[in-house]
């Protein structure tokens, strides 16, 4: 079945330069350095990125941020936890700004 | 949960797992990655390490066992071939024996051993696969800390992750809360403990179709989980990368996961790590005395190419220095990432 969304693409994520190499040089340098042990460590950052993704939905990057918590010890209580850090968040951004509505009833109501 | 001898698994022949790891993954192979690096063919630069395998027995059948080690296997390093391994460390100068199986210490022999082996050397490092479990198993091992102690060996023990469902998913229900125990026992007389002389390493191995991450930050989180969770304390964790033999590739050909890991490990070769790679320093000897570049290679049947010198009754160095070891698609386990030993990371 033909579905817009391929497994087999994520490892073609690298050969984006084909059609403009200057920037996807920047992007990958930039990629890399920012996945790099720093204040954060490198596990830390995998759990952020996995719950990114989720917030995202993108099935490379929850394909590949899954495998990549998992080598980085993670286990399934706390790469689910990091989703569920998504999920309040999203769910969160929904739900605040329902104080605008608030607001606005408030406003045209007697 | 049976070896893949006693099911009668195919994979269970090394004819069928040569035949699979003989297949280019990709177009690529592991000799071909060598032969850029003007590698190929891979030779030793010393044998400062004897690896004996004392047997396929094993009180645990773990998912992953390369060896396709268990309860029901009999094969068992005899005394008469432990006393050919005495001599040739007698006769020539190894810096580390390392004790392994199967479960080395369910050899009858093997307290036998350790103590002609420290009869002929105080100085060289004796290691001891040991797989904690079998420190419970019996009244008659309950001594083997004390033992350990005496000898001055370094046990060198698998614990795949800090919790239960992990572990046990890999090495068989209840085997953490067991190795829970004997860590307890080895660290009651020392080991692990600062400043005691008694090294106690820890192994990690990915529990599943996927490779290890870092080594250093892994120890990290090993040693605050053990010492928070449990008052457990031990010297250094070696990431292991679990290599496509036996019953780990019979489960990466059954999950479906076979062809991803191989291609996971060919687009992590590292050439550094390949340069390191334990085979260049190491000689391995099987349960029935037959001697091969590594552990796999062993398992895999694949002696050392060495033509009078196979046996280690007829340990003949200077051959063993010039062999060539056999490499095939295997081998890519061991330059992923950061490389994989029997000590870990290489690089
Ligand atoms: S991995 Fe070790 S403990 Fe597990 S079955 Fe194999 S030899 Fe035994
Ligand atoms: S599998 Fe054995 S022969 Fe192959 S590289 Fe690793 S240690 Fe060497």
């Amino acid at each position: 079945m033909k579905t817009y969304y391929n497994p087999e693409d994520l490892k073609k994520f690298g050969k984006i330069g084909e059609f403009q190499k200057s920037m996807a040089d920047k992007f990958f340098a930039y990629y890399g350095e920012v996945f790099q042990e720093g204040a954060l460590t490198a596990r830390e950052k995998s759990l952020i990125a996995l719950a990114v993704a989720h917030a995202v939905q993108c099935p490379y990057c929850i394909d590949a941020y899954t495998v990549d918590s998992m080598e980085k010890g993670c286990d399934e209580e706390q790469m689910m936890e990091a989703v569920h850090v998504a999920a309040a968040i999203r769910g969160g951004a929904s739900l605040v700004h329902s104080t605008q509505m608030m607001n606005k009833v408030k406003e045209i109501s007697m | 949960m049976k070896s893949l001898k006693a099911l009668n698994h195919p994979l269970s022949r090394v004819e069928q797992e040569i035949a699979v790891l003989d297949q280019p993954v990709e177009g690529k192979t592991f000799e071909g990655f060598l032969q850029e690096q003007a590698l190929f063919p891979l030779k030793p630069t010393t044998i400062d390490i004897l690896q004996i395998n004392m047997g396929k027995m094993c009180n645990q059948v773990c998912k992953h066992c390369h060896v396709d080690a268990g309860p029901d296997r009999k094969e068992i390093m005899t005394r008469e071939t432990m006393q050919h391994c005495l001599e040739v460390i007698r006769k020539h100068t190894i810096k580390t024996i390392d004790l392994t199986g199967g479960a080395p210490e369910m050899n009858p022999d093997f307290r036998w051993f350790i103590e002609e082996i420290r009869a002929i050397t105080q100085t060289a490092a004796i290691i001891v696969r040991c797989n904690l479990t079998i420190i419970v198993a019996n009244p008659k091992y309950y001594d083997l800390p004390e033992f350990f102690k005496k000898h001055r060996i370094e046990v060198v023990s698998s614990l795949p992750y800090f919790s239960a469902v992990k572990t046990d998913a890999q090495r068989g229900e209840g085997v953490f809360g067991k190795s829970i125990r004997a860590l307890e026992m080895l660290n009651a007389v020392g080991y692990g403990v600062a400043d005691s002389g008694l090294t106690l390493n820890l192994v990690y191995n990915p529990s599943g179709a996927f490779l290890p991450g870092s080594q250093q930050e892994l120890e990290q989180q090993f040693k605050k989980k053990l010492a928070d969770g449990y008052g457990i304390v031990f010297n250094a964790l070696f990431t292991i990368t679990n290599l496509p033999i036996s019953r780990y590739l019979a489960y990466l050909m059954s999950s479906g996961n076979y062809e991803n890991y191989m291609e996971k490990l060919v687009s992590a070769y590292n050439p550094v790590a390949a340069m390191n790679v334990m085979c260049r320093s190491t000689i391995s000897v099987g349960w029935d005395g037959f001697l091969y570049d590594c552990d796999f290679n062993q398992m895999l049947e694949l002696k050392v190419t060495a033509p009078d010198s196979q046996h280690i009754k007829d340990w003949n160095s200077e051959q063993l220095h010039q062999r060539e070891i056999i490499v095939k698609q295997h081998c890519f386990g061991c330059t992923a990432g950061s490389g994989s030993s029997c000590g870990g990371a290489t690089t």
